[in-house]
């Protein structure tokens, strides 16, 4: 096979994936800022993308904290640092673990069951039939759930940070000796509010595409059951990845 | 034919890839008719459906609705003209998150804007007629057999009263008795409507039962069309082999 005509028909895919891409994420986009929207919908995947989050997103927070806190303590004992705990705890969680960790777990629970969902509504006909029916699937279906995740996962970012740093601070003063007033007034010293903004700014990027991810994947799922089998699987690989790429972009224009 | 038909498709075109599905199909129907397309599997039924109704886009050809080119509509137009349309799908495509009625009532709520109470009045009617109990209203669709499901989605196309009725393949999957109440109720929505019909369907049967006028599709074109009474006498011989559903004759079987 000729290397150079593989390569080619690699970056001709790739483009046309970019491409179709950007149009489906430009159609979003339209749909999200113009009326009509469909309020009753947003509110429900408000609920099913938030509220059940919750759990999965404390936890993740409080071990993260926690585990933070005592390598931060080992690492600050090797030069008589380890009274830093609290304010590398905090920048840690509020600018970068909170987001990226909360984030990934949300894709892995929130862009799978989107796209299992429109994909499912695919493979039956479904979205064809709403379309017989006037009613465009962009404002239906998917501008909703990018509304939901764009309000959501800000909200469950700083719940996370609340959490992360909790369990910082319990593991710092059950078991590494920190004094609780202390270790609390240090953190809300030391963290600015631009440490959290910046935290819930990539955090609504996040949102976006998760839920952009677990829709485009589920709409331009292949016929059958193993096409959604698929779908879910590529929008959960891609959500993190990119989740992974825009926090270096966003963290560089930040810093 | 004096009047200007009510749908005109002509020299519709449409590949995926290498295979070419529709290579040329011209098809005019009359306003208050009921056409069958027959064709095997395979053979691109569900594909015209799809470009007619605007859910694909034909690479070539043109179809007019009421004289209006449909091929290049905006998004608005598009929604303008679906509402001259009522599609009952293969698979039924009903929506599963939500409840019957709604399913039924779900243009009326969501295109149309009428409120929640008087559109499930409305889907109520519908639903009686095609002989759902009320008492169905508020179950899902997975709680519905698959005959049920039919209705519900024939219920679901005709509550707007929509000028241009698609069944794709309304009798697939149904046992005989099922499947002749379909057909009746299909015939009868179509003659109390004035609805002009096109149905897609490989059972013989049904499409005697719903239809005034049969066309059969083949390799991507047109290849015989006539009145339902003339089906068994075509002097066509795909037709015939279709027809009498024999594996001998000019429609190579085995290269499908
Ligand atoms: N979205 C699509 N992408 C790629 N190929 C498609 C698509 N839809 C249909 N095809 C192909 O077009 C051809 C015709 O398909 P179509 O569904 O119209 O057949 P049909 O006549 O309705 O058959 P059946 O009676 O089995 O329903 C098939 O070869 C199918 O694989
Ligand atoms: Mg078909």
């Amino acid at each position: 096979m000729n290397p150079l005509a593989s390569i080619g028909r690699a970056s001709l895919g790739m483009s046309r994936t970019t491409g179709r891409l950007a149009l489906f994420a430009w159609r979003c986009i339209l749909a999200m800022i113009r009326p009509p929207w469909f309020f009753g919908q947003i509110w429900r995947q408000i609920l099913s993308i938030g509220f059940y989050s919750l759990p999965v997103v404390g936890l993740t927070a409080v071990f993260t904290g926690a585990a933070l806190a005592l390598n931060i303590y080992t690492g600050g004992a090797r030069f008589n640092a380890e009274s830093f705990v609290p304010n590398i705890v905090g920048i840690g969680i509020t600018r970068e673990l909170g987001p990226v960790l909360a984030s990934l777990m949300l894709a892995g629970r929130v862009s799978a069951a989107i796209a299992a969902e429109i994909g499912a509504m695919k493979v039956t006909e479904q979205i064809d039939a709403m379309r017989t029916l006037s009613t465009d699937p962009f404002r239906y279906l998917f501008a909703p759930r990018l509304i939901a995740a764009l309000i959501v996962v800000p909200l469950l970012v700083l719940i996370a940070d609340i959490i992360g740093v909790f369990g910082g601070f319990a593991v710092a003063t059950q078991s590494l000796g920190f004094n609780g007033a202390l270790y609390v007034r240090n953190t809300m010293d030391f963290i600015t509010s631009w440490d959290v903004g910046s935290g819930l700014i990539k955090a609504a990027v996040f949102g976006f595409i998760i839920a952009l991810m677990g829709c485009y994947h589920g709409y331009v799922s292949g016929r059958g059951a193993q096409g959604v089998g698929r779908a879910t699987t590529n929008a959960v690989v891609s959500a993190a990845i990119l989740i992974f790429a825009s926090n270096y972009l966003l963290t560089s224009l930040f810093v | 034919m004096s009047s200007d038909p009510k749908i005109s498709i002509v020299g519709l075109h449409k590949s995926f890839g290498s295979n070419q599905v529709l290579q040329g199909v011209d098809l005019d129907i009359a306003a208050g008719k009921s056409l069958v397309v027959i064709g095997g599997s395979g053979t691109g039924k569900s594909v015209l459906l799809k470009c007619i109704l605007g859910l694909m886009a034909p690479d070539q050809g043109s179809i007019r609705i009421d004289g209006e080119e449909t091929t290049r509509l905006s998004q608005k137009d598009r929604a303008r003209v679906a509402g001259k349309f009522g599609m009952l799908f293969q698979g039924s495509a009903l929506f599963d998150s939500l409840s019957i009625w709604e399913n039924v009532a779900f243009r009326l709520i969501h295109a149309d804007h009428i409120p929640r109470d008087k559109a499930k009045e409305m889907a109520l009617q519908a639903m009686a007629r095609v002989n759902l109990a009320e008492r169905n209203a508020d179950l899902s669709p997975a709680e519905l057999s698959g005959g049920m499901q039919k209705r519900v989605g024939l219920a679901r196309a005709i509550v707007t009263r929509p000028q241009i009725l698609f069944f794709d393949e309304p009798t697939t999957g149904l046992d005989p008795i099922t499947a002749d109440v379909i057909n009746r109720l299909i015939r009868e929505q179509v003659t109390d409507l004035g609805a002009t019909a096109i149905s897609i369907t490989h059972d013989m049967e049904s499409a005697r039962h719903i239809a005034d006028e049969i066309a059969m599709i083949f390799q991507g074109k047109i290849i015989w069309r006539g009145p339902a009474k003339d089906i068994d006498n075509s002097g066509n011989p795909y037709v015939e082999q279709f027809v009498t559903a024999s594996a001998d004759g000019p429609i190579d079987v085995m290269g499908g």
